[in-house]
């Protein structure tokens, strides 16, 4: 709410004032503490253009959101991390793959700005390059998961029933399968045997990942499912599925939000520890992950190596948490309004 | 307002009472240190054994160190790897096919029994038997009868070549010459069994009763925890123990075990991690050996594969030899810690020489590397569309380091596309070796089973022999090991084996790297830590302050 | 209720046929070769080796290995490890170590990502919030093996509070810095999700109408906004209590805790599938129970959320 100013006290007129009662009187003064309605003109949220074209909840937020300097950071962020990922040979003339053991663990010089890795390779460069694999690693990996996990957890917390039992105990079956056992069947599917790529480790995670979004997901649906709007707009006339995609999804989208957002940055952090273990990309594929999981064995004589993909790592990871926040507070039309 | 003083107050002593707990843990589990004395027990780190503390059985060195300490076999080694009699009176041979073994009388297990020649022999043929499934059975294939008593669904149990001749004497014919035979003898599948162990070997296995410097206290075995020797009483070899026991700590990484050492929390660590490997000298302070072992590493480029065979193959892997510079891999990823290889064995066995002729082609040329791959190109065209690899796998410790920079060294020298290739487990890679799946090199490497120089040739390079990986069969060169094997004794082997290896550096079987060394260290309570030629520590000499 | 809960202690059945099922088959489906490897690339007999196949039913078809290990399952053995052990003493040693490992990470995770949740949310954009968001970062950015590593050295040898490893019986004490850095990346999960729940429920109606009635603040956020606020972080702790039980191998690894997680690595790179598959049974069991005790306290969180 904005500070309204102190109200006038209204004096009551004089009329009244001289206006004398029979019977019991009280001896009270009434004072109104209302303001005339001119001191305090409606807001202006509040004024309805009756004329505007009726706006969809979606069309709303976005309007809202455009306006959050959250989004404009986190977008402007997001889009160098993309622009980084498609055009590396616009950002570093170093080739990544050119290292030389003469080099190894060398600070930084001219044209080398962040130093070498143990293995005489341009960090800057590899960060630059990596960019790409770890981007579509994160956003693919969780995008895959909100999708069909978000799907089969909002059916199961909707529906019920026998629905519920089949869709979350087959994601208990898969939440209980160790991640590495099944990257390693994974891998070696002849799809994927002698051709691994960005896209194995995409649908190992995902695989793997979305049992926890169905979990939330469900959570979140089983709360929203109750709520008298949803009932509201049964009774308007509204079909059970029409109910669910309309009020209930929206509703139900906050926790959905905060998972995939911090998931997103902990996928490209498991890439790295597949692909420590053998798993995960091949060594001729550069990552943020490959680069921080070959760091690990440096980490006592040269942390920096290890430092600086963190880092690139820590940046996308908050450019994407901030977006999921803006999204969030846009898509709540409480919190637009505090 | 006051919701955020008391929240803060609640934060506050929550953090505290984590760490004041934290505190009470430590306090707990630090020994004090006192005055030095033969009935204080040493910590140690080890793995936890993958199979029963059964000599046949135990082929790693998780075990191997247990059984080497609650076991004595006819001989042990000493610490320049030279074989010291324990058990045995005398081993003797005219012609190094017939051996006649005495052994000390008036020996006895922990549990009673005595150790007599029946011990060693019925131990053996135990080991030998396939119907045992015994993993080092393998190691009884030079006595006379092995085949017969190996053989699938075979009923025979004992081997025609062993004899009891009394209670302290006993014969071994082989099936050929064999002049290193006695210096086998030390390796754990050659320990006596009491008559227990043939019993039950399953549960003898979980509880062994051997007749070794130490034995295993009560309940001493806890699983994935620790494996507690304490002395044995009944021992009077030369390897008498100066502590009051080993506790050894079982550890899933060295890591772990590292940090424990550096809070004195462990007395020895027999490896370093890799991330400590530049600083561990300085951290210890004193308290740190770095020494060779009998062990080396290798590259191994089967000759199946078309672009690696005939002349144009060897010439191919002499470029690639030429084109690693070794030291510089030593220097730079193992911060020195590796010794640059010369030969095909190792440094740390009797008869080792580093100047056997044709050993340059070991040396780091990389204008002689081209010149050598410009010649194999002018037999047969080098595919490039296809990169070379190196096959590693990702499970052991410091492997992706070295394969990873020797990658990188042939590209830039050759100036061909060359890739590491990583498997996850060493199973996949075994496989994939034993599958012939190999798109180029693999990682190779040997560690010595007993100290000799046939140990780490015969196995390896003989024509169809067990861990010929690369296929590699040279006529000339099987007869050059035969004859060092008949020769009558060990210095005369010594000679012709050296002479084998020239064989060796002309057709490169293998790629020799480096040796290996271990880097130990050892808490501040405990002295006089020396570590055997195969890289374990000496634990029976280790005193406690 | 009764029903309800019956009904999902029967669906225990089908979950746990299901999930031996897949995980027998996933590890028979893993390349490499056990007994190759037991070897450890020495040669081995070939008469041994084939021994060593049939004593653990490798040498048969997949169908007839799971058949004869249901068969033994019924009379309640588990098989054995390649070292000769029983794999239910295997299970036995380890699972109460674990347990303990994870209870206590999970109430590390919960007390403080839901104090520091409710604190970040009440005052969003404050500066307490931009540090708890900082410092959820570098938790998710930088792996476990190094935050691990970090606090191992400088909590256990530089400062010598604690043993740098978990001693033997793996005592409570000696948990608390393991059981610490295992908490931590889900520690963020939970303070972003009660500040997203607290910052969307602290408008509401109710809250408003319980802070017109007077009540204290305090009141107002515990027993009104962090009520109606738990449903997603319940949720998450339910779902991250199996993971915990699991996936602990990097935080084992460090501080040697001899648990479930290390187990099962060892048991996958061996090959070793009675192991592997007890384990995944063991955890498939927890989470249909920890996902029952979840729902279990949607109805008890929001009486409006019933079931029959």
């Amino acid at each position: 709410m904005s500070e309204n100013p102190t109200p006038e006290i209204i004096e009551p007129s004089d009329g009244a004032r001289n206006t004398r009662r029979t019977g019991k009187v009280s001896s009270r003064t009434i004072e109104h503490y209302v303001a005339p309605l001119e001191e305090t003109p409606l807001l202006a949220v509040d004024f309805v253009d009756e004329t505007a074209e009726p706006q969809s909840m979606w069309s709303q937020a976005w309007r809202s959101l455009r306006k959050r300097p959250l989004f404009i950071i986190s977008a402007f962020l997001i889009l160098l991390v993309i622009v980084v990922a498609a055009f590396p040979q616009l950002f570093s003339h170093v080739d990544p793959t050119a290292c030389r053991l003469d080099d190894s663990s060398e600070t930084a010089r001219a044209g080398h700005p962040l130093g070498f890795t143990l293995q005489g390779c341009d960090v800057y460069s590899r960060i630059i390059y990596g960019a790409r694999a770890s981007f579509l690693v994160g956003l693919f990996t969780t995008i895959i998961v909100v999708v069909f996990g978000g799907v089969v957890g909002a059916l199961a917390g909707y529906y019920g029933g026998w629905l519920d039992a089949v869709l979350a105990r087959l994601g208990d079956i898969f939440f209980a399968l160790p991640l590495i056992l099944g990257a390693i069947i994974v891998m070696q599917l002849p799809a994927f045997r002698d051709n691994r790529s960005v896209w194995t480790v995409i649908i190992t995670l995902a695989a793997f990942g979305w049992p926890q979004m169905a979990r939330i997901t469900r959570g979140a649906v089983i709360e929203a499912r109750g709520a008298d709007f949803v009932t509201a707009s049964r009774a308007l006339g509204l079909s059970k599925f029409r109910a669910l995609v309309n009020h209930v999804i929206p509703n139900s989208l906050s926790p959905v939000i905060v998972i995939a957002t911090i998931s997103l940055g902990t996928y490209i952090v498991a890439e790295a520890t597949l692909s420590f273990l053998g798993i995960g990309l091949p060594p001729e594929i550069m990552s943020w992950g490959n680069d921080i999981s070959n760091a690990q064995t440096q980490l006592r004589n040269n942390p920096e190596t290890l430092m600086w993909p963190a880092l690139a790592l820590s940046i996308t990871v908050l450019s994407f948490i901030m977006l999921g926040d803006a999204v969030r507070d846009a898509l709540d039309p409480k919190a637009r309004k505090g | 307002m006051r919701f955020n003083r008391a929240s803060k107050a609640l934060v506050l002593s929550a953090a505290l009472a984590l760490t004041l707990s934290a505190c009470g843990g430590g306090d707990g589990g630090a020994g004090a240190s006192s005055g030095g004395d033969a009935t204080k027990a040493i910590s140690a780190n080890t793995t936890e054994p993958e199979s029963g503390l059964l000599p046949a059985d135990t082929n790693e060195v998780g075990g191997g160190r247990i059984m080497d300490l609650i076991f004595t076999g006819l001989v042990s080694y000493g610490a320049d790897g030279k074989p010291v009699n324990e058990l045995a009176e005398s081993i003797e041979t005219k012609d190094a096919q017939n051996y006649t073994i005495k052994i000390k009388a008036g020996q006895k297990f922990s549990n009673g029994d005595p150790v007599t020649a029946k011990s060693f022999v019925d131990a053996w043929n135990f080991g030998a038997a396939a119907k045992n499934a015994q993993k080092n059975s393998y190691f009884f294939e030079s006595i006379k009868g092995y085949d017969k008593v190996s053989a699938k669904g075979a009923t025979v149990e004992t081997m025609e070549g062993l004899k009891v001749v009394d209670d302290t004497t006993f014969t071994v014919e082989l099936s050929r010459k064999e002049s290193d035979f006695p210096l086998r003898l030390g390796y754990t599948a050659f320990f006596p069994l009491p008559a227990a162990a043939f019993a039950d070997p399953k549960a003898f296995g979980q509880n062994p009763a051997g007749n070794g410097p130490y034995k295993l206290a009560e309940n001493g075995w806890q699983h994935n925890v620790q494996i507690q020797l304490v002395p044995n009483p009944d021992y009077s070899g030369p390897r008498k123990p100066a502590n009051g026991g080993v506790d050894f700590k079982i550890y899933a990484n060295t890591e772990a075990a590292y940090q424990d050492l550096l809070g004195n929390n462990l007395d020895v660590l027999d490896q370093i991690p890799p991330s400590s490997l530049k600083n561990f000298a300085d951290e210890l302070k004193g308290r740190s050996l770095n020494q060779p072992y009998a062990g080396n590493a290798t590259l191994t480029i089967s000759d199946y594969l078309p672009q690696f065979a005939g002349e144009a193959g060897k010439l191919r892997r002499q470029a690639i030899s030429m084109s690693i510079d070794r030291q510089q891999i030593i220097d730079k990823i193992f911060f020195g810690n590796k010794k640059i290889a010369t030969d095909f064995t190792s440094p740390v066995i009797d008869g080792f020489s580093d100047a056997i002729p044709g050993h340059e082609v070991l040396t780091f040329d990389a204008e002689k590397a081209k010149e050598l791959w410009k010649q194999a190109d002018a037999l047969q065209a080098w595919d490039n569309s296809k990169p070379f690899t190196i096959a590693y796998n990702v499970d052991g410790a410091g492997n992706k380091e070295y394969v990873d920079a020797a990658v990188n060294q042939i590209k830039n020298t050759l100036g061909i596309a060359a890739e590491p290739k990583a498997y996850a487990t060493f199973k996949e890679l075994r496989a994939a070796v034993n599958n012939k799946e190999m798109t180029g090199a693999h990682r190779t490497g040997w560690q010595a089973d007993y100290p000799s120089l046939y140990n780490f040739l015969g196995p390896l390079y003989g024509t169809g022999a067990g861990s010929n990986d690369g296929n590699y069969s040279s006529k000339e060169f099987d007869a050059k090991l035969a004859e060092g094997l008949s020769a009558t004794s060990v210095e005369e082997g010594n000679k012709i084996f050296n002479a084998s290896q020239e064989i060796l550096f002309k057709d490169l079987p293998v790629i020799p790297l480096w040796y290996q060394a271990a880097q130990g260290g050892w808490s501040e309570n405990v002295d006089n830590v020396k570590f055997a030629w195969n890289g374990v520590p000496m634990y029976y000499s280790i005193t406690a302050k | 209720m009764f029903m309800f809960i019956s009904k999902r202690f029967l669906q225990l059945i089908p979950v746990f046929l299901g999930a031996t099922l897949l995980v027998y088959f996933l590890v028979f489906a893993t390349p490499g070769d056990p007994i190759a490897a037991l070897s450890g690339g020495k040669p081995m007999a070939p008469a041994v080796e084939e021994a060593l196949r049939a004593q653990y039913n490798l040498d048969q078809p997949f169908w007839i290995q799971y058949g004869l290990y249901l068969k033994s399952l019924v009379t309640f053995d588990l098989g054995q490890t390649f070292s000769g052990q029983e794999v239910s003493d295997v299970l036995g040693r380890a699972f109460p170590v674990t347990a303990r490992l994870a209870i206590m990470a999970l109430a590390f995770e919960a007390v403080f990502g839901v104090i520091f949740g409710v604190i970040a949310g009440m005052r969003k954009g404050k500066l307490f919030d931009s540090t708890v968001l900082v410092a959820s970062l570098i938790v998710i950015a930088v792996p476990t093996f190094v935050l691990g590593f970090v606090l191992q050295f400088f909590v256990g040898v530089k400062l010598d509070w604690a043993k740098p490893t978990v001693g033997v019986g793996a005592p409570w004490g000696d948990l608390i810095l393991p059981a610490a850095v295992l908490g931590l990346v889900s520690l963020a999960y939970v303070i972003r999700l009660t500040r997203t729940s607290i910052i969307e429920n602290k408008n509401a109606d109710y809250v408003r109408t319980a802070t017109a009635k007077g009540l204290s603040r305090r009141r107002v956020v515990s027993v009104h906004i962090l009520r109606n606020s738990l449903i997603p972080v319940v949720t998450f702790l339910g779902a991250d209590l199996g993971s915990l039980m699991g996936g602990a191998i990097v935080t084992e690894g460090i501080f040697n805790v001899p648990g479930v997680g290390n187990l099962l690595f060892k048991a996958i790179k061996a090959g070793e599938t009675p192991t592997v598959v007890a384990v995944v049974g063991v955890l498939v069991l927890i989470f249909v129970l920890a996902n029952l005790v979840v729902d279990l306290l949607y109805a008890w969180l929001d009486p409006r959320i019933r079931y029959v």
